[in-house]
């Protein structure tokens, strides 16, 4: 992979044995009319280079809360990240100056919407948004922009990226607009890029097309990929591991293999048990019952407790931390944590 | 529930109603069609010109589409944004005048009613719509909404008995009857889903159109939504039409599927048929790119990843309209549209309803390795 990205012609420092981004105990609050928001509790994860992490959860559980925080686009007031860090290459990005941010921001962390249409600026020809990457960054004369903007659209397979560089952001098919917004993260060859949702508004066949595009780049330049979403499918297809979020905390953590075999908490069960399965025909589908919390007022205990089949009283009284999951013989199991106290139980269900 | 619900109905209406209301009353025994659509066609002009406005052409949305609804079954429509499959609902509920073709409900032309006619069909025919943010008022109170249907059909419930007949909906959508003075902004998706329900429900009509029910709620909700709808089923003896892009909710909730590209159907079958027999193209390749929720099938999986986009309804491709991203194209796809029909060269469950020139079985690797390609 270094082979490539010597090819490309780029300077490196060297590479980083560490992880590449590091988010530890990050809370992030929002200050409300009704009282504060408790979005993001205290939520721990890694990537590496190379690697795909896929933040899995629905609405409201927190995901796309802490992308925009790692990024540094949350709008402070109203929200606050009162604890946590953020370590990018050892370094934590929320004690830097705003300049230092910055610089970070686009050219070593890259971020994918969405939803390109309304990320993008419609009275801005697609190949000014592009080329305006490497005249803010690099100081590139418009010539050299525009020039840069046509090869990055090549390279997203963008066809006849010549005559459409001038085109605006509404001539485009959803697909291709959700390729510009890749091109857009690629432009400054990042080390790593957090993807929110970027099939979601995308219909399946292009979404095939837009994932399997995204992960052929990845490869190309060797970068950590952080891929938010909540389709069980996208991240069987595409993730090296995966943590599940639930009510602004992570509640699983799991090599992709392991989660979808052996859930270790019972929110990630459920939702594995709700997907419509072949030899299910005809039979009610298995659905978690209630609904997922209001983050003014989070359940005491265990979040999840009000719609786990297995809640006992510890549940309501403790919060449950981050267990690491480990066989019966005791053999841990590498990678795998899950915030329940029942983990083993779970583990053994099925 | 439907028996009680026609039979004073049938004898309370007025007018010239009367033969139209005696018509629908009917009852339509189980498996017997109680839709049918033939040819529908819906055209949206494309007008040019401020002062002397012209049609320079048209957004071809739903370009001769047949199918029938049989009583008590599910009939899923699959296809991408732009196929036309929201149109065609539209079409159907009649909120749309349809361009051409007919539309039969229990034998009766409804496609082109108007009046206390049209009005009987819509008791009969009711929508859940997608969004349950944007299709509930948000000034009216939950027993306003459920109960709106009966200002306009009186005659289904009483005035003194409406507060009764909401509770008992809100009962049988699995919310408290108590809610009945909340607005929608106090529920959360899944259940403002269960409200737009209720007052899909209201009417105690025959056949609901459900334009993509779920895919605007969270994962963990989708599914008790989807239970509702199939316990409403068994209950209240209902056909649906369940329109949806989510391939595996779709197989799991219906008894026959229909694939839609660009205005037209493709291919029709059974849920067997159509996802373990399909013979489009297009159809083949919608279920493929379906990601999998099963990390083991990654490698094994095989993929086809169709090059380009759907083209413009304006203006659609000659013949096959499919043809500019098939793989299986030849020069007859560009003269020679594809007729929805059984192609007579396929048998067993690979014989049904498959609009393309070489239908033919996917070829996998196990078992189907000797079978020759039609193409």
């Amino acid at each position: 992979m270094s082979t490539a990205a010597e090819a490309a012609g780029r300077e490196r420092e060297a590479p980083y044995e560490g992880p590449l981004l590091d988010v530890r105990d990050l809370h992030v609050e929002f200050v409300t009319r009704d009282g504060v928001a408790r979005a993001v509790n205290g939520v721990d994860y890694s990537v590496r280079a190379g690697e795909t992490l896929a933040v899995l959860g629905e609405s409201g559980s927190g995901k796309s809360v802490t992308a925009q925080a790692i990024m540094g686009i949350l709008d402070t007031p109203p929200a606050r990240i009162p604890r946590g860090e953020i370590r990018f290459r050892g370094r934590d990005m929320l004690k830097m100056g705003k300049d230092e941010r910055r610089r970070i921001r686009g050219r070593r962390i890259a971020m994918i919407f969405q939803d390109a249409l309304s990320a993008l600026n419609p009275v801005l020809s697609v190949g000014f948004q592009l080329g305006e990457m490497f005249r803010a960054h690099q100081g590139a004369s418009r010539a050299e922009a525009r020039a840069k903007a046509v090869e990055l659209m090549d390279r997203v397979r963008i066809p006849a990226a010549k005559q459409r560089v001038n085109d605006y952001p509404h001539q485009f098919s959803g697909g291709m607009r959700q390729r510009i917004m890749i091109a857009m993260a690629l432009a400054l060859e990042p080390d790593l890029i957090i993807a929110d949702e970027p099939t979601t508004a995308l219909d399946v066949t292009v979404q095939a097309q837009v994932m399997d595009l995204l992960a052929e780049l990845q490869a190309e330049y060797h970068m950590g990929l952080i891929l938010i979403t909540h389709d069980l499918g996208v991240v069987a297809d595409v993730a090296d591991k995966i943590a599940v979020m639930y009510a602004g905390r992570i509640v699983e953590t799991a090599p992709v293999h392991d989660l979808y075999a052996r859930p270790a908490h019972p929110y990630t069960r459920g939702l594995l048990d709700s997907i419509p399965r072949l030899d299910q025909k005809g039979q009610e589908l298995y659905a978690i019952k209630g609904l997922p919390p209001n983050l003014l007022r989070i359940p005491p205990g265990c979040a999840f407790n009000p719609r786990c089949p297995r809640a006992q009283a510890v549940c309501r009284g403790e919060v449950p931390e981050l267990y690491p999951v480990a066989e019966d013989d005791g053999r841990p199991l590498e990678g795998r944590g899950s915030a329940c106290f029942f983990w083993k139980e779970t583990l053994h269900d099925r | 529930m439907t028996v009680e619900g026609t039979t004073p109905n049938g004898a309370t209406a007025l007018g010239a109603a009367v033969p139209q209301e005696a018509a629908f009353a009917q009852e339509v025994p189980r498996g017997e069609p109680i839709l049918e659509v033939r040819d529908l066609v819906k055209h949206f002009p494309l007008t040019e010109g401020v002062l002397f406005r012209r049609q320079v052409g048209a957004v071809k949305a739903v370009d001769g589409v047949s199918f029938q609804l049989e009583k008590g079954e599910t009939l899923g429509i699959v296809g991408e944004s732009g196929c036309g499959k929201s149109t065609l609902a539209k079409v159907l509920m009649n909120l749309e005048q349809a361009t051409g073709g007919s539309v039969r409900y229990k034998g009766e032309e409804i496609s082109r009613l108007s009046g206390s006619a049209l009005k009987a069909v819509r008791r009969n025919i009711q929508m859940v719509f997608q969004d349950p943010y944007t299709s509930l008022n948000p000034r009216m109170t939950v027993g306003d909404i459920i109960g709106e249907p009966f200002e306009i059909h009186p005659e289904v419930a009483p005035k003194g008995d409406r507060r009764r007949a909401v509770q008992d909906l809100l009962d049988v959508v699995g919310l408290n009857p108590e809610y009945i003075n909340r607005y929608p902004h106090q529920f959360s998706g899944g259940q403002r889903q269960r409200i737009g329900i209720a007052r899909g429900l209201a009417l105690k009509p025959e056949v609901i159109i459900c334009d993509e029910p779920v895919s605007a709620l969270d994962v963990s909700v989708q599914a008790q939504v989807i239970n509702l709808l199939e316990q409403l089923q068994g209950e209240f003896d209902l056909s649906y039409m369940f329109i949806a892009h989510d391939l595996s909710i779709v197989r799991h909730i219906s008894d026959r599927v229909g694939v839609m590209y660009l205005g037209k159907l493709v291919e029709i079958g059974s849920d067997l048929e159509i996802y373990d027999h399909a013979t489009h193209p297009y159809t083949q390749a919608l279920l493929s790119a379906v990601p999998v929720p099963d990390p083991a099938a990654r490698e094994s999986r095989d993929r086809i990843v169709l090059t380009g986009d759907v083209p413009s309804p304006a203006n659609p491709p000659s013949g096959c309209r499919f043809r500019t991203r098939c793989w299986k194209a030849r020069d007859r796809c560009a003269e020679e549209v594809p007729l929805l029909a059984s192609p007579s060269w396929l048998r067993g469950a690979a014989f049904h309803a498959s609009a393309c020139h070489f239908a033919a079985e996917r070829e996998t690797g196990q078992g189907a390795a000797e079978r020759e390609g039609t193409a």
